[in-house]
Formats: C-alpha cells, sequence, structure tokens
C-alpha cells in the first residue's frame, strides 16, 4: 500500500507499471485497475479555466487516505493499492489522481478502487482553487457518483 | 490552555489568516474555540478535525489539540 501526495507533475501509467514491477507479486494478480483523474478546462458553469491550485491539510491528508486504502484492502479480496494525488499548481490536462488496485480477479478491483476514489472526493482534506478569466474562485463541491446515488 | 487553530481553502480566506494559537478553560470544546477566533456563526456546511480526526463543534479539548476548520472537500 502506497500513498503519496505531491506537487510534482506525474505520469499515472509510469507509477502503475513501476509500482507493479518493484512490489506486486508476479502471477498473483489477474485484474488491474487504474482510475485517472485530470483536470478539466470546464466546471461549474465556465468553459474555459486555465489553471487550478490544489490545496490540502498537510498530515491529515495523507492520514486519511492510508486509512481508506487499508479499508479497501479490509473490505475487498485485493493484493495491493497504491494512491497518487497532486497539490499545488496544475495545468489543464494533468492527472490530478490516480487509484491503483491489484487483485486476484477483476470484479473486487473494481469496487475496491470505486470505493477509494469516491471517499477521497467526499471526505479527503483537499480543495480545488480555479484560475478562470473572470479571477480565482474556490470549487464549491465534487459531483456525485451516479452508482452511489442510486444505492442511497 | 493552549489550542492551535487551522484554516484552510475558503476559510482561510475569510478568515485573513491561516493559524491562530488560543487560550481557553479547560473543558472547553471546538465551539468554545470558534467563538474565540470569530464573532460570526460559523457557516453551516464547515467541516471540524481535531488532531486530524473528523469530529463536530462538541468535541471537547485537552490542552495542546489543534482545531482545524475547513470547506467542502474538492479533491480528485
Amino acid at each position: 500500500m502506497r500513498v503519496v501526495v505531491q506537487e510534482k507533475p506525474f505520469n499515472p501509467y509510469q507509477e502503475m507499471a513501476a509500482y507493479e514491477e518493484s512490489v506486486i507479486p508476479r502471477g498473483k494478480f489477474g485484474g488491474v485497475v487504474a482510475f485517472v483523474g485530470t483536470m478539466r478546462d470546464f466546471n461549474e458553469g465556465l468553459s474555459d479555466i486555465s489553471t487550478m491550485y490544489l490545496d490540502h491539510y498537510p498530515g491529515m491528508t495523507e492520514k486519511h487516505l492510508e486509512r481508506v486504502c487499508q479499508e479497501a484492502m479490509r473490505q475487498w479480496d485485493i493484493i495491493d493499492t497504491l494512491v497518487i494525488h497532486r497539490v499545488g499548481k496544475l495545468v489543464v490536462s494533468e492527472p490530478i489522481v490516480l487509484v491503483g488496485v491489484w487483485s486476484a480477479h477483476r470484479s473486487q478491483a473494481f469496487d475496491a478502487s470505486r470505493f477509494i476514489i469516491n471517499d477521497l472526493k467526499h471526505r479527503a482534506p483537499f480543495w480545488k482553487r480555479e484560475t478562470t478569466p473572470q479571477g480565482e474562485r474556490w470549487v464549491q463541491g465534487n459531483t456525485q457518483d451516479v452508482s452511489t446515488l442510486k444505492s442511497a | 490552555m493552549k489550542i492551535k487553530v487551522k484554516y484552510f481553502a475558503s476559510m482561510r480566506d475569510s478568515m485573513g489568516r491561516a493559524t491562530d494559537t488560543v487560550d481557553l478553560q479547560e473543558g472547553c470544546t471546538v465551539a468554545d474555540v470558534w467563538r474565540k477566533v470569530s464573532a460570526n456563526t460559523l457557516p453551516d456546511n464547515t467541516l471540524v478535525a481535531v488532531n486530524m480526526e473528523y469530529t463536530n463543534t462538541a468535541q471537547g479539548l485537552r490542552e495542546g489539540d489543534e482545531v482545524a476548520f475547513f470547506p467542502p472537500v474538492t479533491g480528485g
């Protein structure tokens, strides 16, 4: 299990491959799910957002994410998780977050990755501030996962 | 007793500062901390953490605790 919060841009696909190569036991996993969240140029009624700043609560953010990944490991039969999240300044189309899950079978990896990203979006202490032609603004809220709404 | 207070995102902007240290009596709660740092009512959607764990304004505090106030989160 690895959780990283960093300012530096990252390539999620290289990170997945490197983690898998160095940590995940060969031959033991049959399903890998990678969720990558990237920065859009449109949000909450505006279509020309240029950059974004991500604030976070150092210490609490990492602690919260580690606990969520531990909970996913407890609830589902998965082998390992990798979470990387950017903070600081981001530009359009850059990856913001990676949630990677390895498991023996696909359904466990799908379910665990959805659980981690949904908790991250609604509970992990990160905040987005967008730069728009009208100035800077704090994002008011994240969109709900439709499957979460249906089951609620 | 001394309590460290942190504000994040739009809460930091509206407070005009990132941190405070307040001196309160034994047995005080998170709500007492808010009354000490602001004359305004705590906004309804504010999230509260003590020592980096989510909680509510009724939680009692101890010397050296860290209290944080922040708006709904928007990561990912």
